[in-house]
């Protein structure tokens, strides 16, 4: 995805279009999880959408990001394609990892999505070496890793920002403070009033910026990358923001309540970011409503797809381990295989 | 051999119940016993666990005894190490084997190496308790079947239940244990039935397998999940194959004799487990009957498991790679 300049007003419709398109499929997704339609776990993204656009808005496209377990939005935002994100998640032949990956684990190298991750705090020693290779090869790119604020407990994070702080890499750590680690709320995890305090350990800049302010969160991440790219080192930046669905589809939820949820709705990243572009007259009423339309359009017809999309051969299954080949997987496979499977 | 402990008076009484009922009965019992025992992982107060194993534990012991922690695995894990150390007797929760990469270090360098090091002057009475498994769509990190691993490493004792009642008693038995002790919860069997004793010092001894069902023909050594589709599959080939099945229970130390004396008898071998097939579980349990059963044997040695490759997201691919009931009949077909 090419970086969008906000501070245009056609950067703004699209910076709103893009929030749009990760509630539409996120909504969709818990829809389709909720019917039973989907396999393993889905995380949602739902209320955390300025953070995503706004972050990657201030990317160029071939930046790096890393991501998450909740990491749908991060590849909307960074520009992939909604029929292959949808048909991962069925677990789809065309999807982006050829069904092996699924909801958790979406990657496009090629599009700078370095992976949404499973492992909780695996994400920026990754992003830290994307900003390693950037400076060995004396390019221009950045690496981002967007995180939780329940990752900020992981020792792993801790190196990799000191990492990248001490070799004065191309990176940004951008934690997304939405309050809840699981069911324990950030209170609970870290003894810190804003967990960009954290920077101050490793003499880097840290921020704390509106996480449901689209603008807010790109500024700040423009202002990090134009620090990586002229080689002054990491930023740390703390988007404050909330989740507004469980923690992943059919949480119960007892760690919180409907109105600590509303009271976060109030201030809706898309609802007020909306009636901002309306107010200056960079968009209307009726546009808006065309735009939700054809957004909507977009993820059914994604999902019609993937729904309809074929599932991979069994025999893939054994694709992909190594390089390589190797006999004892061909042989295990082969003794494995109940169902009279043709030889590969 | 006498696999488990005869309950000391009274009736022994036994209650239906699920794997998570068992094991979630095994720690109350024991947090009520014994004072230093408490439970300590992400999201196992309120929340209950993500399988909902800890729910309501919080409410009768309070938030020091069902310890929440923060997104840390070396970090509690090295804590639970270092409590022990000093006179505790903590729980572990992780809530799936595939994080246990995270806090290998504290595992194997603290944990496993502590007693050993010190010239058998400290005790380690830590209990982790960790989901392994396929098959619910949840991919490849968080689907893994680790026991070989933590079997191999000296100084842990490993343990893998395949039915409620065992899953009680070992639990029971790794609380009481001064030893490190990992129990491999197969998180596809949390809903499973079976009766479990009732009675409060019920355990099973830590490296005792156990016949569930006996036979002559053939013997299958299953863990986890396999054990259950092995009873289930014994049942169906009655009248024409003879399947003597055995709950493998212990990892480490393994019930050599136990498996021995099934070997003797039925001449055939199949061993299934739901972990990748080289250098596993699988090859310890053929080397200990061929170095002590060889000449009972008469048919090579048959394995069931994961085709040394990682648990895929989509379900056309999940299916295929994980090992089943039917696997069981293809390789018992095989030699029989
Ligand atoms: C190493 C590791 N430990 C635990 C988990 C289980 N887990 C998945 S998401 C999650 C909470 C993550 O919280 P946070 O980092 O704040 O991200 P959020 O879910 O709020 O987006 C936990 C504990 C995991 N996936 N990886």
């Amino acid at each position: 995805m090419v970086a969008i300049n906000i501070e245009t007003e056609d950067g703004q419709k699209e910076a709103l279009r893009r929030m749009l398109t990760i509630r539409a499929f996120d909504t969709k997704a818990g829809e389709l999880f909720g019917d039973g339609e989907l396999p393993g776990f889905v995380h949602l993204y739902i209320g955390e959408e300025a953070v995503g656009v706004g972050a990657c808005a201030a990317l160029e496209e071939d930046d790096y990001i890393t991501s998450t377990h909740r990491g749908h939005g991060h590849c909307i935002a960074k520009g992939l394609d909604l029929e292959r994100m949808m048909a991962e998640l069925y677990g789809k032949a065309n999807g982006y990892c050829n069904g092996k990956g699924g909801s958790m684990h979406i990657a496009d190298v090629d599009a700078g999505m370095l992976g949404a991750n499973g492992i909780v705090g695996a994400g920026p020693p990754l992003a830290t070496g994307a900003a390693l290779t950037s400076q060995v090869k004396g390019e221009d790119t950045v690496a981002l890793a967007f995180f939780g604020d329940g990752a900020v407990a992981q020792g792993q994070i801790h190196e990799a920002i000191n990492l990248a702080a001490t070799w004065n890499l191309p990176a940004v750590f951008l934690v997304e403070n939405n309050q809840f680690g699981e069911g324990t709320p950030v209170e609970k995890q870290h003894n810190l009033q804003n967990l960009s305090e954290t920077a101050e350990a490793y003499n880097i800049p840290g921020f704390t910026v509106d996480g449901m302010d689209v603008t807010a969160v790109f500024e700040a991440v423009k202002e990090a990358r134009k620090r990586a790219v002229d080689r002054e080192g990491p930023t740390f930046i703390e988007a404050d923001t909330y989740r507004y669905r469980g923690h992943f589809e059919g949480d119960q939820q007892p760690y919180r309540t409907d109105e600590d949820i509303d009271l976060w709705k109030e201030n809706d990243a898309i609802e007020s970011f909306k009636e901002r572009l309306i107010d200056a007259g960079t968009i209307t009423e009726s546009e808006f409503e065309e735009m939700e339309a054809d957004i909507s359009a977009q993820v059914e017809e994604a999902a019609k797809n993937a729904k309809e999309a074929d599932y991979p051969d069994p025999n893939e299954a054994y694709d992909d381990m190594f390089n390589a080949t190797v006999p004892e997987i061909d042989g295990f496979a082969q003794q494995m295989r109940t169902d009279g499977g043709e030889d590969r | 051999m006498s696999t488990e402990s005869a309950p000391s008076s009274g009736p022994s009484q036994t209650e239906e119940m699920t794997v998570r009922e068992a094991i979630r009965l095994a720690m109350r019992e024991e947090l009520d016993r014994d004072d230093d025992v408490f439970v300590i992982g992400e999201d196992v107060g309120e929340f209950g666990g993500v399988f909902e194993v800890t729910s309501g534990l919080v409410d009768e012991y309070g938030e020091d005894r069902i310890r929440d922690t923060p997104i840390s695995e070396a970090g509690f894990m090295g804590a639970a190490v270092g409590a022990a150390a000093t006179g505790t007797r903590p729980v572990v929760e992780i809530m799936f084997a595939d994080f246990l990469g995270v806090c290998s270090e504290q595992i194997i360098n603290q944990m496993a190496k502590n007693r050993y090091m010190f010239g058998g002057k400290t005790e380690m009475p830590v209990t982790v308790r960790t989901t392994e498994g396929g098959g619910m769509g949840a991919a490849s990190q968080h689907s893994g079947t680790l026991h070989t691993w933590f079997a191999h490493f000296p100084g842990i004792i490993a343990v893998a239940p395949g039915t409620p009642r065992a899953a009680k008693g070992l639990l029971k038995s790794a609380i009481r244990s001064d030893d490190p002790v990992f129990v491999f919860e197969n998180k596809a069997m949390y809903e499973q039935t079976g009766e479990v004793p009732l009675d409060e010092d019920y355990t099973i001894p830590l490296g005792t397998a156990k016949v569930e069902r006996e036979g002559d023909d053939v013997t299958v050594v299953a863990t986890q999940r396999l054990v259950g589709e092995s009873l289930d599959l014994a049942d169906e080939l009655a009248g024409e194959t003879s399947v003597e099945v055995i709950d493998l229970r212990s990892l480490y130390p393994l019930d050599t004799d136990t498996l021995v004396e099934s070997v003797n008898k039925t001449g055939r071998l199949v061993i299934a487990d739901e972990s990748p097939l080289s250098y596993g579980t699988h090859a310890e349990v053929a080397t200990r009957v061929m170095e002590n059963a060889f000449f009972s044997l008469d048919a090579p040695i048959q394995r069931v498991g994961v085709a040394d490759v990682h648990i895929p997201f989509s379900p056309a691919l999940e299916e295929e790679v994980l090992p089943d009931a039917d696997d069981v009949k293809a390789a018992i077909d095989r030699i029989v």
